[in-house]
């Protein structure tokens, strides 16, 4: 690790006009993403600002068709809330099936979003569910928000402050774990929400999370496994490493997407 | 059984110190003043050095000394040597490059030290490391074993063409050749053993300290064998060996990497003698995958040759072993030293192995849990069930058809080994009833039903334990009564602690709480030869009962002058007390101690004290065996694989702890289990470590691990007078043909005939889709 000065802050405002006032602060969240590039010496920073203290960031909130979930929250608060398991059962399952307790316990929505690592699975609940980031310059839509690996919208100085998920009729979300990292190899979120279907795809894009706006037609027409069969999937846009080349990520997609899909339709049944 | 004896599942006494983070580790060791040491290691798998500048990195503050391989030469540092020697291609002795500690103008792999920065943080050195410009004149490189011998192929060693360094032959070639002509039916198979990263749960450390006083150093490290490495130090360091003393405190696991002397030992030193200082080194993570020693890494063709009976006439292997770029000191050892494992567990009349040993720019092999019996029994395990397959057999049946019978033993294999004891029919027999052997195809039809592959996998195993038969201990008993052990094997995490204990209490009667277990430190005893191949309980069984019974015999005689009888007239007896024969008078283990250290009251001449240190050598190796079933199923449409059941069934001759033993198995068949899994180490084409983490590396979790059900089918050693065979390897032998036999047979019913480990995913899907994928006929069946 290079040396830094460590500053902790009450408020994402405060935060905010620290990160200002400092110009090369990097805000710590749960650490599990920045700690180990800062001790691998992958990222040096003068100053890091820990948001730990900001209890206004921490909390979920069940409104009507929407639930609103702090930035501060961890994956462990989340997976283990009562609430949600009935609101919105799919995000507890995903929160539940990051990483390990370790990292569950420390790890934050807000960190995993802002981060945006393209393996990370609440980029795909957000572009999966259409969700809202809220940030301390207003908000922005999941759409708009992950531009591409490690990329997000926000602008300098910016916070993540939470995150507001449309409450969707049906959602399910299916990941192949990558066999060394157990991050996703390929997770697929399906949505059937208000608006329409949304499908999005983590793990597999070379760009990061993406929606398949294919598969998301086919299923519109016919909300059944086999439909994705005849689902284009641009696998040049794929990664391809050692434990997954673009053709086995892009049959992963489909089986993920299917399974998602059967779940979907066996809770409904 | 005796209280807290020898058949006793003994809570582990280490462990509460252990799990408790109150254990002692070389990491936990700050000596006043010491500084800290960073390796700057090479970028590049082949490189000329054109030189190193250091000036900018020597301004950093805090910066004690930047040393490279010039200020080692200047110093005359040397390597370390290899334990084991063979024929080249030349018939002479071969070409044996010791494993440098620092590259001099060469780097010959990514990972090789390059320069050495010691300074008053570890921060310090890795800033001054960030500002050393190596200029680096980059080569063609081959890391790959496949690639080592091509046509072409860029040489590690000029010395060395086709970077064969030996070329070696076992067994008999004409009585082989002999066999495969009168076959009826000849199996062959050729498969690869992958390269995989040893990651002990500690990683490697050390420290130095230089005494100007006494010219001497204390070197305290994560290692196996602190005397073995001693001497290897020396002559690296070019000093008498008195001149080091080498500890191992605590040792979070070894594995066989901690017994092979690496570059940083030596560094630590020379370090530490240059600044004057105390000096520090801990491998981190991503250090240990590039520094450590890699293991297994071959290439096998394997044949066997049966008659109309399906009896084995003969075994022909031809193995290619990569050894790295240099010759670390079990390297040649790994691809040789334990190739009597082929003949297996069969009456097997004829054997044959030709061995190429290859040089790739990679970090040197080394032994790693089982140090090449695994790949020995992958040989004779593999070939096996290929010819079932060929056959149409039952592979547990004609295993069974050509075990050595238990009435033959000793049994000389005509081959490498003579085994000791062992009853292979009924350890076979107990493990096919515990793993429902007979009921698997309803198993693989049930799976089949459910869209999954599933495939059952058999294995003997039988290693040699205890190679080394000689060992030196000593038990000295104090004033109080109380029992210190000491031996030249060390403890990394086996168990060592509580089995002494155990032992001393079944021999001497004393309660674990009044029994000190020694570390491993060179002052302490003057020889040792560490732990390492499954020697330690056969070896201590054996050590301790001598050493006890000669302390016991002086106790004897102490108690008679106490007693005022003749030494015959005085018993040894339960709860420590030695008392004369037909009468009451006795005194306690405690009193004749005590009375043994008042040399006033005892005869002239008589020698005081109650201690006793010998060297004990075994009458021969032993031969723990014995047969593993694994069952796996297998997601066609994912390539996702599961180990739904595993099985063995042992033989270590005697358990001193049975739990213990149990232990091993598990951690034995676990390691075994990663690697057909997914460990593995791989290198692209430029000779990086594609590897190098565990975001890449394929570690197994508790989750990707099957429930191991353990029968015992021992059978008591004829070469230790306890019974006792070693059981340190065995779970890693047998899980790798085991889990590959498994593998084997699930995908067999697509018509796939062979299939290489690592069973990843997308090597399982790819190699179904490529056969066709699982016909719908299949699963409807
Ligand atoms: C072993 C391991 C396994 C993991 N497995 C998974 C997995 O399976 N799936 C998965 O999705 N993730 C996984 N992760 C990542 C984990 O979920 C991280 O917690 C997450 O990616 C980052 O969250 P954090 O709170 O730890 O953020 P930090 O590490 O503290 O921060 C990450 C980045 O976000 C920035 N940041 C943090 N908070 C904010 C904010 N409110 N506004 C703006 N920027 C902010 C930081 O400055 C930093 O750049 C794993 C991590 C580890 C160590």
């Amino acid at each position: 690790m290079y040396p830094f000065d460590y500053h902790r802050c009450a408020s994402a405002e405060e935060a905010k006009a620290l990160l200002a006032e400092l110009g090369d602060g990097r805000l710590l969240a749960g650490g599990q993403s920045l700690l180990p590039m800062m001790k691998l010496r992958f990222v040096m920073t003068g100053n890091v600002i820990d948001l730990r203290d900001c209890e206004e960031l921490r909390g979920i909130d069940i409104g009507s068709g929407a639930v609103t979930i702090g930035a501060m929250t961890r994956h462990v608060d989340v997976a283990s809330s009562k609430e949600l398991a009935t609101a919105l059962p799919v995000l507890a399952e995903l929160a539940g099936g990051i990483g390990d307790p370790l990292v569950r316990a420390q790890g934050t929505m807000g960190g995993s979003i802002a981060n945006n690592d393209p393996a990370a699975d609440y980029p795909a609940a957000c572009l999966g569910l259409g969700a809202t980031i809220l940030t301390t310059a207003g908000e922005i839509a999941a759409d708009d928000f992950f531009l591409g690996v490690f990329e997000t919208a926000l602008a300098e100085g910016e916070l993540v402050t939470g995150v507001r998920y449309p409450v969707p009729a049906a959602a399910a979300y299916m990941k192949f774990r990558h066999p060394a990292s157990r991050f996703a190899l390929a997770g697929v979120f399906v949505a059937r929400a208000m608006d329409g279907l949304r499908i999005a795809v983590t793990g597999a894009g070379s760009q990061g999370v993406f929606r398949w706006h294919e598969a998301e037609a086919a299923l519109t027409a016919d909300f059944a496994p086999e439909a994705l069969d005849g689902a284009e999937l641009d696998t040049s846009d794929l990664n391809s490493d050692i434990h997954a080349d673009a053709d086995y990520r892009g049959h992963l997609v489909r089986v993920m997407a299917a399974r998602a899909v059967r779940k979907i339709l066996a809770a409904n049944r | 059984m005796r209280e807290f004896g020898i058949g006793q599942s003994l809570p582990r006494t280490e462990d509460l110190r252990l799990v408790r983070g109150t254990g002692r580790y070389t990491d936990d060791i700050a000596p006043a003043g010491s500084a800290r040491m960073y390796v700057l290691r090479s970028q590049h798998a082949f490189a000329r050095i054109g030189g190193i500048a250091i000036d900018a990195a020597l301004e950093v503050p805090g910066v004690l000394a930047i040393l490279t391989g010039a200020d080692a030469t200047a110093d005359g540092l040397g390597g370390f040597t290899s334990m084991v020697r063979r024929t080249g291609p030349d018939g002479q002795p071969n070409f044996e490059p010791p494993f440098a500690v620092i590259a001099r103008d060469v780097t010959r792999y990514v990972g090789e030290p390059v320069a050495v920065i010691v300074a008053e943080t570890l921060n310090a050195a890795k800033d001054a490391a960030e500002l050393i410009e190596v200029d680096y004149e980059a080569q063609p490189c081959v890391a790959d074993l496949a690639l080592a011998d091509a046509p072409g192929a860029p040489l590690v060693w000029e010395q060395c063409p086709g970077n064969l360094c030996v070329l070696t032959e076992v067994g008999d070639k004409s009585a082989t050749d002999d066999a495969f002509a009168r076959a009826a039916h000849v199996a062959q198979v050729d498969f690869r053993i992958s390269r995989v990263a040893v990651s002990t749960m500690e990683p490697r450390t050390a420290v130095a300290e230089w005494s100007e006083a006494d010219q001497r150093f204390t070197l305290h490290a994560s290692i196996q064998n602190p005397h073995m490495s001693r001497e290897q130090l020396a002559g690296v360091l070019g000093l008498p060996s008195h001149r080091i003393r080498a500890v191992a405190l605590d040792v979070g696991g070894g594995f066989g990497l901690k017994g092979v002397p690496h570059p940083e030992l030596a560094l630590v030193m020379w370090a530490a003698r240059r600044v004057g200082r105390p000096v520090r080194w801990t491998s981190e993570r991503s250090e240990g995958f590039l520094a450590d020693c890699h293991a297994r890494d071959q290439i096998v063709h394997a044949e066997l040759a049966l008659d109309e009976e399906a009896r084995f006439l003969g075994l022909r292997v031809r193995v290619k072993a990569n050894f790295g770029a240099y010759l670390s000191l079990a390297g040649v050892h790994c691809a040789l030293g334990n190739i009597g494992g082929l003949s297996g567990v069969y009456v097997l009349p004829a054997i044959h192995g030709e061995i190429r040993g290859l040089f790739t720019h990679t970090v040197p092999i080394g032994p790693y849990r089982g140090a090449g019996r695994p790949e020995a029994s992958m040989m004779i395990e593999r070939v096996i069930d290929v010819a079932a397959r060929d056959l149409g057999m039952d592979p547990a049946e004609l295993r069974r058809r050509n075990l050595i019978p238990a009435d033959r033993m000793p049994y000389d294999t005509g081959f490498v080994f003579t085994y000791d004891s062992g009853d292979f029919p009924a350890s076979q027999a107990k493990v096919q009833e515990i793993s429902d052997w007979n009921g698997f195809e309803r198993r693989r039809a049930g799976a089949w039903a459910r869209g999954r592959l599933r495939g059952i996998g058999m294995a003997h195993v039988i290693e040699i334990a205890a190679g080394q038969l000689d060992e030196m201990g000593a038990i000295e008993v104090d004033t109080s009564g109380a029992i210190a052990v000491t031996t030249g094997m060390q403890n990394h995490g086996q168990g060592h602690e509580t089995m002494y204990r155990q032992l001393i209490a079944e021999f001497m009667h004393v309660p674990p709480d009044k029994v000190s277990v020694r570390d491993c430190d060179t002052d302490q005893i003057p020889y040792g030869f560490g732990t390492g191949g499954s020697r330690s309980a056969v070896v201590a069984g054996f050590l301790l009962e001598t050493l006890a019974s000669k302390v016991i015999a002086k106790g004897k005689q102490v108690a008679a002058i106490m007693l005022e009888v003749e030494p015959d007239q005085i018993d040894y007896r339960e709860g420590a007390v030695f008392a004369a024969r037909d009468s009451n008078r006795s005194a306690t283990l405690a009193e004749v101690a005590r009375f043994a250290h008042q040399p006033m009251h005892l005869p002239p001449g008589f020698e005081g004290g109650l201690s006793h240190r010998q060297m004990t050598r075994l009458a021969g190796p032993t031969f723990p065996n014995g047969c593993h079933v694994c069952e796996v199923e297998i997601d066609p449409e994912t390539g996702h694989l599961d180990f739904v059941g595993y099985w063995v069934s042992e033989d270590v001759g005697k358990a001193i702890n049975p739990m213990i033993v149990k232990g091993q198995v598990h951690g034995g068949v676990v390691q075994g289990l990663g690697q057909a899994l997914g460990e593995y180490i791989h290198y692209d084409e430029e000779g990086q470590l594609a590897t190098g983490s565990f975001m890449d590396y394929q570690m197994p979790r508790a989750l990707d691990m099957p429930a191991i059900g353990i029968v015992s089918s021992d059978t008591p050693s004829r070469n230790n007078p306890l019974g006792i065979k070693g059981c340190g390897e065995g779970g890693t032998v047998g899980a790798l043909p085991a889990a590959m036999n498994a593998i084997a047979d699930a995908l067999g019913p697509l018509g796939i005939t062979n299939f290489d480990m690592p069973a990843t995913p997308q090597r399982l899907w790819r190699a179904i889709r490529d056969a066709g994928g699982m016909p719908h006929a299949m699963a409807a069946e």
